[in-house]
């Protein structure tokens, strides 16, 4: 029913939304994960039956798999994978399985699975626990991939992925977890896989950003345009398949395009968009494209050490100055 | 419905057998493009198991896949034309012999990943007792598979959740061209089923009564709810791994295959059980003729069928399309 009500929540708390109205919309979902029961008793999933709720072992390539059967079958299983760095325990079954059950079989089944894998990153927990996985998977056909960057983007992402027939993989930035706004109670509110969203508008320069990046990005733009810099942020939002019409358009006003992506630099997300822009937006260039990623180097401990490697306010705007 | 039952369960075993012997017959004719890997041999541990499902119990199989679907009771022709990679096949040319899979009679896929298989069946006997249906699912394995992770993690999980699940091994006693007794720590595959809290039982794999009784009570615990159990049936491969494969060195003696095609053949083994049972020699070579021409039927379908328009090669990726680009 539509609910022109909004409530102020954290990113978390959209996700937790999301889910909850899609159990209690659809009775062949159900959620699997490790430690899921604690969240069940906290009423995370309101009064959902115990069966559709699996507090799993710790066996992510199993239940992974296990999924794609259920799947297969009737089901539409959102698997919790907890840390993104564990998905790659699962990645026989994502990528194997998953993804191509359906072209393998010729069309004899849909296989709407929902992975949710959240970035650990930037919070000191060391390189197995940091990781932005998402390119790795950007080279798997038969995939979708969501990266929302806000609330309202968290739970109508997460709606669409959890309805879609394919398999969707929904990549949040755990530092985001606490990000509060306004989010709409709508319960058949979805965002479109696969639509950018264009954060801010400007003339100047395109920033591309990327996932959790959106914030430094936004923050970029908010210095630039001190100094009479005009920056518009376009917010992928979706990862596979890509809006490549939102990012050659915004390059058609502004000529000028710098990529924000948390992932490392080689085969990294902002290597294909910096492909599709010399492929098919060379034109319009008025300047090199500039990336601004995690270099290639393991993620370190030391707060000191992490915290230079990735995307920042700071060297964003350094970037988007270096082509002005 | 006993004879019912063994008749039916002698023409799928024939008609395996005969699948087989047309699709090595095509490989040798050079008609077959990749790799093939015959269920010959193996056909009582297959049919057994299938025997003792309704139609939509659910099996999922491996990359020797040709057998299992045709044990639930496939139609011939699209299995055929798919291994000859036409548009006709049952996964329209985009699986081809690794990968027979014929939702219409529960098979809901044949994996190359060794293993791959078996959490997808467990997944499905997840998804029968969600939506309360009382359904089960069987997985066919090999022994090579026992020492994938998911072998275990799968167990596991359907041991707390009681699954109606049956995780059956096709031990034919080597993964490839490596013997199970060098890589198996445990070599009684029915006794890691002690690990995980389920029954456990080895069975002549040759011996289709012996398969049927046991996948039986396996499939009935499991409709009850009582959960899985792990069935291992030792079998024989008749053939190399994969058809046309010439593998130097001794990996197996010649007189082991050589007893087992004359003395422990499933198909010869069951007829005389069936002939001995009194079943007429007569209506046993009906059925054997019945199973002759529906695979030179589906030979046939399979060669005069059309290759696929390469441009379908772009089809059927998602069930809700995204843009591809050519």
């Amino acid at each position: 029913m539509t609910d022109t009500n909004t409530k102020r929540m954290t990113y978390l708390d959209a996700l937790g939304l999301a889910q909850r109205e899609e159990l209690e919309r659809d009775p062949s979902t159900i959620i699997i994960g490790e430690d899921i029961s604690l969240y069940a008793a906290g009423g995370a999933f309101g009064s959902i039956d115990a069966k559709r709720i699996r507090s799993a072992p710790i066996s992510e390539c199993g239940f992974a798999g296990m999924a794609v059967g259920a799947a297969m079958t009737g089901l539409r299983p959102i698997v919790d994978f907890t840390i993104a760095n564990f998905i790659y325990l699962a990645s026989d079954p994502i990528i194997n399985q998953a993804a191509r059950v359906r072209y393998m079989t010729g069309g004899q089944f849909k296989v709407p699975i929902t992975f949710r894998a959240s970035m650990w990153h930037s919070q000191a927990n060391a390189a197995q626990h940091s990781d932005r996985p998402y390119p790795m998977f950007m080279n798997v056909p038969g995939l979708k991939i969501v990266v929302p960057a806000t609330p309202t983007d968290a739970k109508g992402l997460l709606k669409a992925a959890i309805r879609d027939d394919d398999p969707v993989l929904v990549f949040e930035d755990n530092d985001l977890w606490g990000m509060k706004e306004e989010v709409t109670l709508d319960t058949d509110f979805v965002i479109p896989i696969g639509k950018a969203d264009i954060k801010r508008a400007g003339s100047d320069v395109t920033i591309i950003s990327v996932a959790g990046c959106l914030r430094h990005c936004l923050k970029a733009a908010d210095a630039l345009a001190k100094d009479g810099i005009s920056v518009e942020v376009v917010d992928l939002r979706t990862l596979l398949p890509l809006d490549n019409d939102a990012i050659l358009n915004s390059l058609g006003k502004t000529g000028r395009i710098v990529i924000v992506d948390y992932a490392h630099r080689t085969g990294g997300a902002a290597a294909e968009i910096a492909a599709i822009i010399a492929e098919d937006g060379f034109d319009l260039l008025k300047k090199p494209v500039k990336r601004v990623v995690t270099p290639d180097v393991p993620i370190p401990f030391s707060p000191p050490m992490e915290a230079p490697l990735y995307p920042s306010p700071q060297s964003i705007a350094a970037a988007v100055r270096a082509l002005m | 419905m006993k004879n019912d039952i063994e008749s039916e369960a002698y023409l799928r075993m024939v008609k395996i057998r005969g699948f087989e012997d047309a699709v090595t017959r095509l490989i040798t004719a050079g008609e077959v493009a990749g790799a093939c890997h015959s269920s010959a041999g193996q056909e009582a541990a297959i049919v057994g198991a299938c025997m003792a499902l309704n139609d939509d119990d659910y099996i999922s199989g491996t990359h020797r896949s040709h057998g299992h679907p045709i044990g639930k009771g496939a139609e011939l022709k699209p299995l055929m034309a798919e291994i000859l990679g036409k548009a006709t096949g049952v996964c329209k040319g985009r699986g081809g012999s690794m990968h027979l899979t014929d939702t219409a009679v529960g098979s809901i896929g044949e994996s190359a990943i060794v293993g791959g298989g078996i959490p997808i069946a467990t997944g499905a006997a997840l998804s029968a007792q969600v939506r309360g249906t009382k359904q089960v699912a069987l997985t066919f394995f090999g022994d090579g598979a026992v020492n994938e992770g998911v072998f275990h993690e799968s167990l596991n999980m359907a041991s707390i959740w009681k699954l109606p699940v049956i995780f059956f091994c096709e031990n034919n006693g080597y993964a490839a061209v490596t013997p199970a007794m060098q890589t198996h720590g445990q070599p009684v595959v029915s006794k890691r089923a002690e690990g995980y809290g389920i029954p456990g039982v080895t069975v002549d794999g040759q011996d289709f009564e012996a398969v049927f009784k046991a996948t039986t009570e396996a499939v009935e615990r499991a409709r009850r709810g009582d959960g899985p159990t792990l069935i291992e049936a030792k079998t024989y491969r008749f053939d190399e791994h994969c058809v046309g494969l010439f593998i130097k060195g001794n990996y197996r003696p010649a007189e082991e295959i050589e007893l087992f095609k004359t003395e422990r053949d499933p198909i010869t083994l069951f007829r005389a059980a069936l002939v001995a049972r009194g079943m007429a020699e007569g209506a046993l070579g009906d059925i054997e003729a019945q199973a002759n021409k529906l695979i030179e039927d589906a030979v046939e379908f399979a060669k005069e069928s059309p290759y696929p328009d390469p441009e379908e090669a772009f089809e059927l990726v998602h069930a809700n399309p995204i843009p591809i680009r050519r």
